[in-house]
């Protein structure tokens, strides 16, 4: 019992069972949802918003914080719906030059020591610069390939929550069991010891950026796959929610302590708090409040668990 | 020793105004400086905004890491709509209005704290949050609708005295007042004390929540303020109106020279960054690059002052 409810696993259970109760309220609600259509049709989205708050975590991982998220995905949707659809060549070079930039802001804020939060900001602006000049107006096309596997239907599950259990199991693997992932979170945790058992605080940082730039790249083409087109403010919204989905998932903005389960298992929390939220016929005026209200529900959950482990702990 | 930390404190907010002031030539060389005083005049009234904004977004940075205020947009269109519908075009409600407005930001400032200090979440979250529940707020009683402000009340916003317009005298006023607060009263040393060593300020005998629950009432109101103003000046509140002052309450700090973690915080240097920011934007627009070349360079420019500005600070 001690065991099970260590740190650790209670950080993945809290958004876990938030997400679940979520899942039972919306069962209940409207019991057609409860199938492979309903299920697909309600997590569709979480795709894109899980990979984006996976490359969030990275940075939140080395105690950073990336305000230009929703801009640098709206950038990747930009280029996957022109240049990787029309000359594929030229799109990879172009995303993989993104997330190079990634990496070298990751390094320039450590060297420099510049505020992460103001450097990214810059940044977006820059990216929404850049999505603005490759799509004035909405359009393009999604890539065949990407189109195709988003709207495959795979039997038994639906493609939404495979993708999400992929995107978590290999985000799980890179942080918590490759020993990269444990030197990045030792890095949030304690730089300077780190540093000092002889790692190049360079190096990690600029893979962490990097990581993080290639799943917020996934995430833009996914993104794109599922709306068929893009335009510049297409996934602006991402910054805010990722953010919000790493701290639902358990994970903490300083400290290195972040759960990749948990930040999937967040983003699809969020994006089913939509759902749940129209089917109970909110007026629209309210649903970005009622959203705010989960959010604050779920947290206050969480308080309330953790109080409790700790008097266990007590006594 | 005293009279070297003074002068470098000196050149750090000297900073945001140099580069103010070279945008503002750049831009005036271009037009042969025939819009000269009319570039100075906009640029005045439309960075009198990010002053009124920022200032309080500098109280609550100042206060260390993790605090910041993401509430300020909703906060700035919610007072916007209800106030304007209040008052509803007649101008004896115009002063009541106003002290609506302040109310609003106190509610809002006092909720925010609410949620950090019981749920104990980071502020980033919880204001995040609240700011959902706010533009909800806002979203409810507004319902797209344009109410005019009373034309005195426009009049007023748009006008000017003695040459400088009316809404710069009002950032002035605010500014100062910010000034006095932050290094001449107790309550501003308690802020920078807490924001420098939280464990040292609060065994030092620092009230350090009822600080920090005064700073973000603070900023709320003065966006609350802020939202008032920024409404009557473009004839009426829009649902939208706020966004743009998220990024740039949080620019305009950080570019005026006020340390991001915390305790280390700069009044001048919002007017200069604030002028900067504004500048910048016009001066893109005059020598008529388009929209996303435009963001691009503001990218590139805020993100090079940063480093240039950084030089300096590392060497302290």
């Amino acid at each position: 019992m001690k065991t099970l409810l260590s740190n650790d696993n209670l950080r993945i259970l809290v958004p876990a069972l938030s997400l679940v109760a979520l899942l039972c309220a919306v069962f209940y609600l409207q019991p057609r949802t409860m199938s492979y259509m309903g299920l697909n049709l309600m997590f569709n989205l979480a795709v894109p918003i899980a990979l984006a708050t996976i490359a969030q975590m990275f940075i939140l991982a080395v105690n950073d914080l990336d305000l230009s998220m929703g801009a640098f995905v709206s950038f990747s949707a930009c280029v996957a719906a022109t240049f990787l659809e029309q000359s594929p060549l030229i799109g990879i070079l172009i995303l993989a030059a993104a997330i190079g930039v990634y990496a070298l802001i990751g390094v320039v804020i450590y060297l420099r020591n510049l505020p992460a939060i103001v450097v990214t900001l810059g940044m977006s602006f820059v990216w929404s610069g850049l999505a603005v000049l490759l799509l004035p107006s909405p359009g393009g096309a999604a890539p065949e390939w990407i189109r195709a596997i988003m709207t495959s239907r795979p039997p038994m599950v639906p493609m939404a929550i495979i993708a999400s259990i992929i995107i978590a199991a290999v985000a799980h693997l890179i942080v918590m069991r490759s020993s990269f992932g444990v030197i990045m979170r030792g890095l949030g945790g304690n730089s300077r010891s780190v540093e000092r058992s002889g790692w190049s605080i360079i190096r990690i940082r600029a893979m962490t950026y990097a990581l993080a730039g290639l799943f917020a790249v996934m995430a833009g083409i996914v993104l794109v796959g599922l709306t068929t087109a893009a335009d510049a403010n297409i996934a602006l919204r991402y910054t805010l929610l990722s953010i919000a989905g790493v701290i639902l998932g358990g994970g903490e903005f300083v400290g290195g302590r972040v759960s990749p389960v948990g930040a999937v298992i967040g983003a699809l929390t969020l994006t089913l708090a939509a759902s749940f939220l129209s089917f109970l016929r909110i007026s629209p005026d309210w649903q970005i409040g009622a959203q705010g209200a989960i959010l604050i529900i779920v947290l206050a959950i969480r308080l309330i668990l953790n109080r409790r482990e700790r008097k266990e702990k007590r006594t | 020793m005293t009279t070297g930390f003074n002068t470098l404190l000196h050149t750090r907010w000297i900073w945001s105004f140099v580069a103010a002031s070279v945008v503002w030539f750049i831009t005036i060389m271009f037009t042969g400086g025939s819009s000269l005083v009319e570039l100075t005049q906009v640029a005045f009234t439309f960075a009198s905004f990010s002053i009124i904004v920022g200032l309080g977004q500098m109280f609550v940075i100042t206060l260390g890491p993790g605090n910041i205020d993401l509430s300020i947009p909703a906060t700035m269109t919610l007072s916007g709509t209800i106030v304007l519908k209040f008052v509803g075009g007649d101008a004896s409600l115009i002063v009541p209005g106003f002290l609506i407005a302040i109310a609003i930001g106190v509610g809002v400032g006092l909720s925010n704290f609410t949620l950090i200090k019981l749920l104990r979440i980071p502020p980033i979250i919880a204001t995040l949050a609240m700011s959902f529940i706010v533009q909800s707020a806002a979203i409810w009683t507004n319902r797209g609708l344009r109410i005019r402000p009373p034309q005195s009340l426009s009049d007023f916003a748009v006008g000017f005295t003695l040459g400088v317009p009316n809404l710069a005298w009002v950032a002035l006023i605010v500014s100062v007042f910010g000034y006095i607060l932050l290094e001449k009263s107790v309550f501003g040393r308690w802020v920078v004390a807490i924001g420098q060593n939280m464990r040292a300020a609060r065994l030092a005998g620092v009230p350090v929540e009822g600080v920090r629950c005064a700073t973000y009432v603070l900023c709320a109101v003065l966006a609350g303020v802020c939202g008032y103003f920024l409404a009557s000046f473009s004839g009426g509140a829009a649902l939208n109106m706020g966004q743009e002052y998220l990024l740039m309450s949080i620019a305009v700090v950080v570019i005026g020279g006020t340390s991001v973690a915390g305790g280390d915080s700069n009044v001048p240097g919002i007017w200069g960054a604030s002028l900067f920011m504004f500048l910048v934007v016009s001066m893109l627009n005059t020598y008529g690059f388009d929209a996303g070349f435009r963001m691009i360079m503001t990218g590139v420019i805020i993100i090079g002052v940063i480093i240039a500005a950084s030089s300096r600070t590392l060497r302290l």
